[in-house]
């Protein structure tokens, strides 16, 4: 399978899940959970290109710190994104791309601004030989 | 939340006995209904704040609280810098000082419904919106340090709204303590341009009514009378403020190890005050204090160009700003002995009585409006700030509280059928994401009457006002 996501319940804000075969997708299927939060990402096409760099104490925490990189690096540029490539990932560092497109309000479906990805219901496991991480975003 | 782990010690009032690691009891405020409601998350969470360093007298929520980072939202605990205290991001939140404020005007209810449509238009047009709003300021250089050090009185020296205006602020609208260097450049290049815009999410820009009145006195001393329409805006420090949060969840995470603070939730995380993290951390708090309090002082400048535009000869002044996500230094009597302590506030709103100097001409020998937010579909309470008894650090509840998650919400409402129902109702809503509405819908929220009804009860605030939503502006 490729990278998907999912949402989860919870009482105030929202609960994301990035699924894949390997760790790489059930990031990416996290930022595409993120994203897909704030507009539609159907509607955002990949033309412009970002790289992205990130390290943190442990996996967790690191999926915590590449969604907060991609939520700063959108927002510094006035873009959201709808794709993602990850070309290294070990415990504590990331290495990828985000591709995206300046945010256009008429084009893009809005919807929620996320002020941060939190530790809250954080985790990520594989199971079943699936691969899951999840958190909880604030809005 | 189950009540046979509350002991009961009047009505409205319950406590979570001292256990385990607790350093002090907790504290949480509700009805038997509201606490038979609540989430079992703000148990856990009350008593994981009752274990930090320093803590004073009792870890508290308050009626509206529900899950939150950390401390619950609607918690508030303080803190004594000499007995180890500590600062924590959870305490505090990603948006630092969202706030409400609210502008009085001269117009009564009848002037403004002829015309409330084109009223609640222009303020969609005049005031920026929804995801990735910037506002008609862009700052650059020395502009960015000014904001962050200078807060309300920046934004009217730039020409927006008055300078009679910062009276009508807490703490006139700008902290001290607040050194840009405490900021990083990544929160420093995402706010920019996002001075004078409201967000997103639960924040809101309101056309309101009072239409009941509980305490003419003290109604007749905020100047608020039956039928008068006041503006009301609800938001906070923007990116600015989300960043240093996300920044600093990581300062104090190494922080917590190297000081070896003992973290039960990773929210927790935190540094005593007197250490060099624990310094920075509040510095960079006090300058998103400041941006958010700027923030609004813009907003509300164009809600004044937006009025005007409809009602040329109209005024407005100003009631009241306050913040409910903030962490501010204040004195308190704590067992007979008067104290500084830093007082966290996550979604609590402080409710000083009539006695602190801190409030100045305008409202000492009153007490300060304490401002309660509802939805777009039911209303908002103006309270008066009480401290009579269990004084709970001169603190009380931000709003209704969401009982309900967003998913569901969206679920269970369609935006546009909401917006359509509330217009039958006489209310007009305006906004730039329509799933957003669905998420908002009121019965996503406790009923507000409860909440503040409690807080009546305990006289940490007394009701003085309702007001109504006639038009809503939403992100």
């Amino acid at each position: 399978m490729s990278a998907s996501f999912d949402y989860f319940e919870h009482g105030a804000d929202i609960g994301i899940v990035g699924m894949g075969d390997t760790l790489k997708e059930a990031f990416i299927g996290g930022a595409l959970a993120l994203f897909n939060v704030m507009v539609d990402i159907k509607s955002v096409k990949p033309i412009l290109r970002v790289e992205i760099s990130c390290a943190a104490f442990n996996i967790e925490e690191l999926f915590i710190e590449w969604l907060n990189t991609l939520i700063a690096e959108a927002d510094m540029r006035d873009m959201v994104f709808s794709e993602f490539e990850i070309d290294f990932l070990d415990e504590e560092r990331l290495h990828g791309y985000a591709l995206g497109e300046r945010l256009d309000p008429k084009r893009h479906s809005l919807k929620s601004e996320v002020k941060a990805a939190t530790y809250s219901m954080l985790s990520v496991e594989s199971v079943d030989d699936l691969f899951v991480a999840k958190c909880v975003v604030d809005v | 939340m189950r009540l046979e782990l509350l002991e009961k010690i009047k009505d409205n009032v319950w406590e979570i006995p001292k256990k385990g690691d607790m350093i002090v009891p907790g504290r949480i405020f509700g009805s038997e209904k509201l606490l038979r409601e609540m989430d079992d998350k703000v148990f856990e969470q009350v008593t994981n704040v009752a274990s930090l360093p320093g803590i004073q007298r009792f870890s508290l929520a308050m009626p509206d609280a529900h899950w939150g980072y950390g401390f619950p939202i609607g918690g508030v605990a303080a803190f004594d810098p000499d007995e180890g205290g500590v600062l924590s991001v959870g305490g505090v939140g990603f948006d630092v000082n969202c706030g409400v404020r609210t502008l009085k005007t001269d117009l009564r209810v009848d002037d403004v419904r002829p015309l409330l449509r084109k009223l609640v238009d222009t303020f969609f047009e005049v005031v920026p919106a929804g995801l990735g709003s910037r506002g008609e300021i862009t700052l650059t250089g020395d502009k960015i340090s000014e904001v962050l050090q200078e807060g309300a009185p920046w934004a009217v020296e730039q020409g927006y709204g008055l300078e009679e205006d910062l009276a009508f602020i807490e703490e006139g609208g700008v902290v001290t303590g607040a050194d840009p260097d405490s900021v990083s450049e990544t929160a420093i290049r995402r706010e920019r341009r996002q001075v004078g815009t409201l967000g997103s999410g639960n924040h809101y820009l309101e056309v309101q009514y009072v239409d009941e009145i509980y305490d003419h006195e003290i109604a007749q001393k905020f100047g608020l009378s039956l039928g008068q329409i006041v503006i009301s805006l609800h938001c906070g420090s923007r990116a600015l403020g989300h960043q240093i949060g996300t920044d600093y969840l990581k300062t104090l995470a190494k922080a917590s190890r190297k000081y070896g603070i003992p973290i039960k939730e990773r929210e927790l995380v935190c540094a005593p005050i007197n250490s060099p993290e624990g310094e920075r951390y509040f510095s960079a708090v006090n300058c998103a204090i400041n941006y958010a309090f700027a923030n609004r002082q813009v907003i509300s400048h164009l809600v004044r160009v937006g009025l005007k535009r409809v009602f040329p000869d109209s005024e407005t002044k100003m009631l009241y700003d306050i913040g409910h996500n903030t962490c501010k230094i204040e004195e308190h009597i704590v067992d007979g002995q008067k104290k500084k302590l830093y007082v966290h506030r996550k979604g609590a709103t402080r409710a000083f009585g009539a006695e602190r100097r801190e409030l100045g001409k305008a409202y000492q020998g009153v007490g300060q409006p304490v401002i309660i937010g509802g939805t777009m579909g039911t209303a908002s309470y103006i309270l008066v700030g009480r401290e009579e008894k269990d004084s709970a650090f001169a603190s009380v509840c931000h709003g209704a509280g969401r009982v309900m998650s967003r998913k569901r919400a969206k679920k269970l409402w369609n935006g546009e059928k909401l917006i359509k129902k509330l217009g039958e109702e006489g209310i007009i809503i305006r906004a730039h994401s329509l799933s957003g509405v669905a998420e908002e819908a009121p019965e996503s929220y406790k009923p507000v009457e409860e909440v503040v009804d409690v807080i009546d009860a305990t006289r940490l605030a007394t009701k003085v006002v309702r007001v109504r939503p006639l038009g809503c502006i939403k992100g």
